[in-house]
């Protein structure tokens, strides 16, 4: 799934890739929604529905050797990475041919070959684990990047202080970028952070820092752009707050509105779905026309549905597989001196 | 006597003592606005106002620290996790402040607070979700460790731990909220430390605890369709462990199997089995059985997680087993 991808931004063809891959994330959670209501996924499952253009924009932006870490809200930015549909499917699934044999399900989507590291349960967790992969990075004397996506309540944990104060410090190439969807579960930002430009907490670390909106595809990837260039050749971490919002509830379980957000909200944010203002930009240039979004969207449902199908029929995995993976083999020639991680 | 769901029997647990005791109070995630992340905090925003029922940021460790300062000064604060998976984050409040502080104080600053949420795994929600923490909190000297496994039990040891002066934690089980059981509205308490015998048979002693304890049920009925006569003993409380009432059951039926939902290395029935050779070996008839969770990160495939976890079915079996009947 290799997409080459454009170098400047104002470019018909950039617009129009990214303007597939949100298509793609959509059409990929809606089917993941009925799935779930069918009951073929379990679990906890959260949807990227409205925060596409984030996961988009900003991975467009990476080579293959760079890294990506997530939360658990990490099917937008898996599928963003070029990760195989059917294999993220089928993880939801709980599937053999599962990204992470269907052990790890929603929440946990790992795959070594695009250096997606992983979708992570415990909020803030991964966070220092992005730090680590920045130290590994300068050590090893590359000019890699890694980019670490989190929700905005997760800055008022410890492990994001401790992780971006150690990263400005040593002058780790590190893009922490965080989601703003305004909302932890059910808690709004203002009721959690005393601070509400997030951005700003940067300041405790003289970190770089930027405010983006997160609807805007463009914007995302733009600021990224600066960020990443940061990295790769000064070593600088950045905090980039990117400003967006969810369209689903926080996970499967919980009301798209009522108990702690309003419809009228919900409606308004609603107006700016990420994939309808790149539309507008492109209605603007005229390099849009209604066959030809016509044709992309029956692509990628047609990908989706070959996803689906692929993971409905893909083996649920082996008993014998109950025990496996939880060490590495060392009594095998193969692990000795294995360097795991390197590439 | 009501019918009430185990999360309504907390619940009114809750609402009973913050009426008793003004210097009681909840904290933690989601249990204000939101009602509680499972709904066991259901009304008590509006019922004693935001002082009492205080929505916190995603900060285990530095809420469970304010619970620890709030005790140390005087009032007798109610900690929710959301789940234990996350109170990992705060074991550092819980094990060196918490548990500690009135030893090394040398008795002058006790801590009277309760730690309480989910414990263990749901349905499918694999390895950093699915986690039964008792051993390694029962582990601990200065903590008490209670796990209700029905609504009666949830109300009357949720009240205790709210009473005792010492730090308390409570394991519930995100399973159980919707299981309901008869619960009376009078105000009562349960015993931390007191293990119950459930049901009384004399051919095997099944011990369990918390949400197992439903597990050790089910086997029972299934065992007593075989004329099989199992005791089942609940523990409700993991510290102080009440090894007598075990030993009780077993020198009359001289054979034993404990079904715990957490990993079998240095799990609770690893101390159970301890107690029992100890203190009636020569009553034993057959090796104390575990029933336990798979020595594995809780997989998320729905058929893996089934085959990992304790079950009725493998109860039946190490039951079986040590009556030399397989
Ligand atoms: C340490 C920890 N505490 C609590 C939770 C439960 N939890 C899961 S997601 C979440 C809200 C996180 O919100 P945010 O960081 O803004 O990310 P979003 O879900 O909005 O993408 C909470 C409280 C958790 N997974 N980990
Ligand atoms: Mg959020």
């Amino acid at each position: 799934m290799a997409r080459k991808k454009p170098e400047s931004s104002d470019d018909p063809a950039l617009r129009l890739s990214l303007l597939r891959e949100m298509l793609l994330m959509r059409r990929f959670e809606e089917r993941t929604a009925e799935a779930y209501a069918l009951g073929k996924i379990g679990g906890f499952c959260h949807l990227y529905i409205g925060q596409e253009a984030v996961g988009a924009g900003a991975i467009s932006v990476l080579r293959p050797d760079d890294y990506v870490i997530t939360s658990y809200r990490d099917h937008g930015q898996a599928l963003a990475r070029g990760i195989s549909p059917r294999a993220i499917m089928a993880e939801l699934f709980g599937r053999i041919d599962g990204v992470s044999k269907g052990k790890g399900g929603s929440m946990h989507l790992f795959d070594r070959n695009t250096n997606f590291l992983g979708g992570h349960g415990i909020v803030a967790g991964h966070i220092p684990i992005a730090t680590g992969v920045g130290f590994a990075i300068k050590y090893r004397g590359g000019d890699q990047v890694c980019l670490c996506f989190f929700g905005e309540a997760a800055v008022n944990n410890g492990a994001f202080h401790e992780a971006l104060n150690m990263a400005a410090l040593w002058q780790l190439p590190v893009i922490y970028l965080v989601e703003n969807n305004r909302y932890g579960m059910g808690t709004a930002l203002e009721r959690a952070s005393s601070v509400n430009d997030i951005a700003e907490r940067a300041c405790s670390y003289d970190m770089p820092n930027e405010v983006v909106d997160g609807q805007d595809v463009i914007a995302v990837r733009e600021a990224t752009i600066r960020a990443v260039t940061r990295a790769r050749t000064e070593n600088t971490p950045t905090l980039i707050e990117v400003r967006t919002y969810r369209f689903m509830g926080h996970s499967m379980s919980d009301a798209v509105s009522g108990t702690y957000r309003s419809k009228e909200e919900l409606d308004e944010y609603m107006k700016r779905d990420p994939i309808t203002v790149l539309r507008a930009q492109m209605e603007q240039r005229g390099e849009w026309s209604d066959e030809k979004m016509a044709a992309i969207d029956a692509e990628v449902r047609a990908i989706v549905e070959d996803a689906w199908n692929f993971a409905d029929e893909s083996p649920e995995p082996p008993l014998e597989a109950l025990t496996e993976d939880v060490y590495v083999d060392t009594t095998s020639d193969t692990s000795t001196g294995a360097v795991a991680g390197e590439r | 006597m009501a019918i009430i769901t185990y999360r309504d029997a907390l619940n009114q647990a809750l609402r009973e003592e913050m009426q008793r005791d003004d210097r009681v109070f909840i904290m933690g995630e989601e249990v204000g606005i939101y009602q509680g992340a499972y709904k066991v905090s259901k009304g008590l925003l509006q019922e004693f106002g935001e002082m009492r029922v205080v929505d916190t940021p995603i900060t285990e460790l530095g809420f469970a620290g304010v619970g620890v300062g709030a005790a140390m000064v005087g009032l007798r604060p109610v900690i929710e996790f959301m789940t234990w998976n996350f109170a990992l984050l705060a074991l550092d409040q819980v094990v060196n402040s918490a548990a500690k502080m009135l030893s090394m104080s040398g008795g002058q600053f006790n801590i009277p607070m309760v730690f309480r949420g989910p414990n263990g795994a749901a349905l499918q929600l694999s390895a950093q979700h699915s986690q039964a923490w008792e051993s390694w909190l029962a582990h601990i000297p200065g903590l008490k460790v209670v796990a209700p496994g029905t609504p009666y039990d949830a109300k009357g040891l949720l009240k205790s731990a709210i009473r005792d002066d010492n730090p308390v934690l409570v394991l519930e089980g995100e399973m159980l909220y919707n299981v309901k059981g008869e619960v009376p509205e009078s105000d009562y308490t349960i015993p931390i430390g007191k293990a119950q015998v459930k049901r009384e048979g004399d051919h095997v002693t099944i011990v369990s605890y918390g949400k197992m304890i439903n597990v050790a049920n089910q086997a029972a009925d299934q065992l007593a369709k075989d004329g099989i006569r199992a005791e089942v003993i609940d523990l409700l409380t993991l510290r102080p462990l009440d090894a007598e009432t075990v030993c009780a059951s077993v020198r009359k039926t001289n054979r034993a199997v404990v079904v715990e939902e957490g990993w079998e290395i240095c799990g609770m029935g690893a101390q159970i089995a301890d107690y029992v050779q100890r203190d009636c070996f020569d009553d034993l008839d057959a090796p104390v059985l575990r029933v336990h969770q798979a020595d594995v990160p809780m997989p998320y495939a729905k058929n893996l997680e089934r085959a990992a976890k304790p079950d009725a079915q493998k109860t039946v079996a190490a039951v079986r087993q040590v009556l030399y009947l397989d």
